[in-house]
């Protein structure tokens, strides 16, 4: 896959607005892959959470919004806890589900979920689902 | 009645103005209120929605019984200076000097379709309803929204539980005026769930009143038939004769202890 | 005893089974599990969003609650409620500019800032009641039962709130070894079970639950123990899904841990509600005798 790195599509804004919800400082991530090792979902996700936080460090806005690796994530804070840096990465993944959320995107539907699954499920699935996936 | 004809009395008695008059009599304190923005004089001690009238509004939408139970006209007010909102049934809030205010006769909350005879009393059918309550972060925003004290988001967090009969009795009061649903930041209709949960209960878990269902049964079963067909096809003097001679039971009979001398009807 | 115990909403209905399980074992202990009144659902996630503060007010009211109910401590059984109460607790506590916004906000309430203990129903039982008390409560030992503690991501992490350290699953371990059941070795004892994403991402998270079976069986454990509702529902009652997905060739008792611990005291498996379980979970002690009902 490629990924244009100009001046254009390095977006600053979106790298500060990264640090202000996630409280982090994603430039000291030195790429060692340990999170990508740990998260549970990484066959799932398109971009595993490393090449995540590469993107994220160039601000390519472009090619992030159309990953579905921060929506895989089931915020285990697997990857917070090996961090070597200590960088609180499930911050992070919630910090790129908020820009999009943010803009009153959802990623799931509640209305499109099956009543077979409402009533099924405990009702902390929908809670916290909603919680993280919905605006 | 015009000024003329008051003053030609030996005292001048001061009224006070009561609202239904377009001219106010003299001397009578009016207090500024802003409808929709703009500033109207009315007079003090009125109601929001006879100052509203007073000033020359009528009221297609937004007023129904005037009693503070349909949930028709409810209303959002801020006093002049001061950031936070108040809210409050316009029939039964009455106007302050510098209220800011304005109604909110219809909030389009979401309403599901449901027949009640498909639903089971458990929660679940509530959820797959309104999957939107999942959506509830607490905020209470509802609770400080409702003009009738109704715990809002205890009866929310009730259906949330499971628990259908308490909901039902922690929302017995809510009138469905839609305030709770237009500052609900999930955007739930808090309201609607309300009802339905209700409509459960009165339906899966109150008892049935039985001698209802057997009165029911008894007419359906022709037990009455003949008697009416009689009085169907009687003429108006035996009818008169009829129900000159009928038999009451005492206002004051302890139940179960009177019984009428023709009991063939019973 | 007596105890401020947080329920939370799933252990009100779907998990009454790890509810009653629970305050019936306590009963025999001597510990009244003391339900808080008027109580909200605390959002189940703890908001991540640095500037986020609105989802932080459902769990800080109700340490509100537990603050003017009298209580200096909770109790909590459900693993994502300890989690999201227990980080809010800290948010609290140690962010002063947000506790003094969130306390504005919530002008209908007392003030709260960080009085109130939120304790894990395991750290509970061991710092309050004992292993040797529950040990010799244990009328029923869970002899041949060979369960590994599954601990899911929220009791361990972030370690500010682990109920111990990342890595250590002592605490489960030696309840159930009080019950006097053999506890295996369970690589995937921590390893997430998918938790929200069963909404979200399904497939996904039928894959990783089907995977911490599979270790599970290759471990050669026969049941799992849990603590969430949300965990007990991936990898135990969605079980007949995953099996007809091709996801797990064979099917894992799947408790929670007060269940087992119900059974071993002596009390009946109405208690238990193991009709909430997946039937597997009933067939399994009930082909070890440990299913008693009184009359």
């Amino acid at each position: 896959m490629k990924a244009t790195i100009t001046p254009k599509t390095m977006d600053d804004g979106f790298v500060q607005k990264l640090a202000e919800l996630s409280g982090q400082n994603i430039h000291i991530c030195m790429q060692c892959g340990t999170c990508a090792g740990s998260c549970p979902m990484s066959e799932h996700m398109e971009f595993s959470v490393r090449k995540v936080m590469h993107l994220a460090k160039l601000g390519l806005v472009d090619v992030l919004d159309d990953l579905n690796s921060c929506w895989s994530c089931a915020s285990c804070h697997t990857c917070t806890v090996r961090c070597p840096r200590e960088i609180d990465i499930a911050r992070v993944m919630d910090a790129l589900r908020q820009i999009t959320l943010r803009k009153n995107i959802n990623h799931i539907e509640p209305s499109q979920i099956s009543k077979e699954s409402l009533k099924e499920y405990p009702q902390i699935a929908m809670v916290a689902g909603f919680r993280k996936l919905t605006s | 009645m015009s000024k003329t004809q008051k003053t030609q009395g030996k005292k001048q008695i001061r009224e006070l103005a009561t609202g239904d008059r377009a001219i106010l009599p003299e001397g009578a304190r009016t207090i500024p209120v802003y409808i929709m923005g703009k500033c109207y004089q009315v007079p003090e001690t009125l109601t929001i929605m006879k100052a509203m009238e007073f000033a020359g509004f009528k009221f297609l939408r937004g007023a129904g019984c005037r009693g503070g139970v349909c949930g028709a006209c409810p209303t959002v007010f801020r006093m002049a200076g001061d950031y936070k909102l108040h809210f409050g049934l316009a029939c039964q809030t009455v106007v302050e000097p510098d209220m800011y205010l304005a109604q909110i006769p219809f909030f389009p909350a979401n309403r599901a379709t449901y027949n009640i005879k498909d639903l089971e009393s458990m929660s679940d059918s509530v959820y797959a309803l309104y999957p939107e309550l999942f959506r509830c972060v607490a905020c209470n925003n509802c609770t400080k929204a409702c003009p009738m004290d109704v715990d809002v988001l205890g009866y929310i967090s009730a259906i949330k539980q499971g628990k259908i009969s308490k909901a039902a009795e922690i929302s017995f009061d809510c009138i469905q005026c839609g305030l709770c649903a237009s500052r609900c930041m999930g955007e739930i209709p808090q309201y609607h769930l309300a009802q339905l949960v209700r409509r459960i209960y009165g339906r899966f878990v109150l008892p049935q009143a039985e001698h209802l269902k057997n009165r029911a049964e008894e007419i359906e079963s022709t037990k009455y038939d003949k008697l009416l067909a009689d009085l169907v096809s009687m003429d108006r003097k035996n009818l008169e004769k009829l129900y000159v001679e009928r038999e009451r039971e005492p206002d004051l009979a302890p139940p179960g202890t009177w019984k009428p001398k023709e009991t063939k009807y019973l | 005893m007596k105890v401020s115990y947080y329920p939370g909403c799933t252990l009100k209905s779907k998990a009454k089974n790890f509810e009653v399980a629970a305050i019936k074992s306590m009963e025999r202990l001597g510990v009244e599990m003391v339900e808080l009144d008027r109580w909200n659902c605390c959002g189940a996630v703890f908001s991540l969003a640095d500037d986020d503060l609105i989802h932080q007010v459902a769990p800080i009211r109700d340490l509100i609650r537990v603050k003017e109910q009298g209580y200096d401590k909770v109790v909590t059984l459900c693993s994502m409620c300890y989690n999201t109460l227990a980080r809010a607790n800290q948010l609290i506590r140690n962010d002063a500019e947000k506790r003094d916004t969130i306390n504005r906000f919530m002008d209908e309430e007392i003030d709260y800032f960080g009085e109130v203990e939120v304790v894990h129903f395991l750290n509970f039982i061991k710092d309050d009641v004992g292993w040797e008390t529950l040990k010799q409560h244990v009328v029923h030992p869970l002899v041949d039962v060979k369960v590994a503690p599954y601990y899911g991501c929220t009791l361990q992490r972030p370690s500010e709130v682990g109920i111990e350290p990342t890595g250590s699953f002592e605490l489960m371990t030696q309840l159930l070894k009080a019950l006097g059941a053999t506890v295996i070795d369970f690589p995937a004892a921590a390893q997430c079970c998918g938790s929200y994403q069963v909404i979200g991402n399904p497939i996904a998270a039928g894959e990783v639950a089907g995977s911490i079976l599979d270790i599970a069986r290759i471990s050669g454990v026969e049941a799992l123990a849990t603590s969430c509702p949300l965990c007990e529902f991936n990898l135990g009652k969605n079980q007949e899904t995953l099996l007809q997905e091709h996801k797990i060739t064979q099917k894992i008792p799947t408790y929670y841990f007060t269940q087992l611990m119900a059974i071993a005291l002596g009390l009946d498996s109405e208690t238990c509600h193991f009709e909430l379980n997946e039937m597997v979970a009933v067939d399994y002690l009930k082909n070890k005798d440990f299913l008693v009902s009184h009359p």
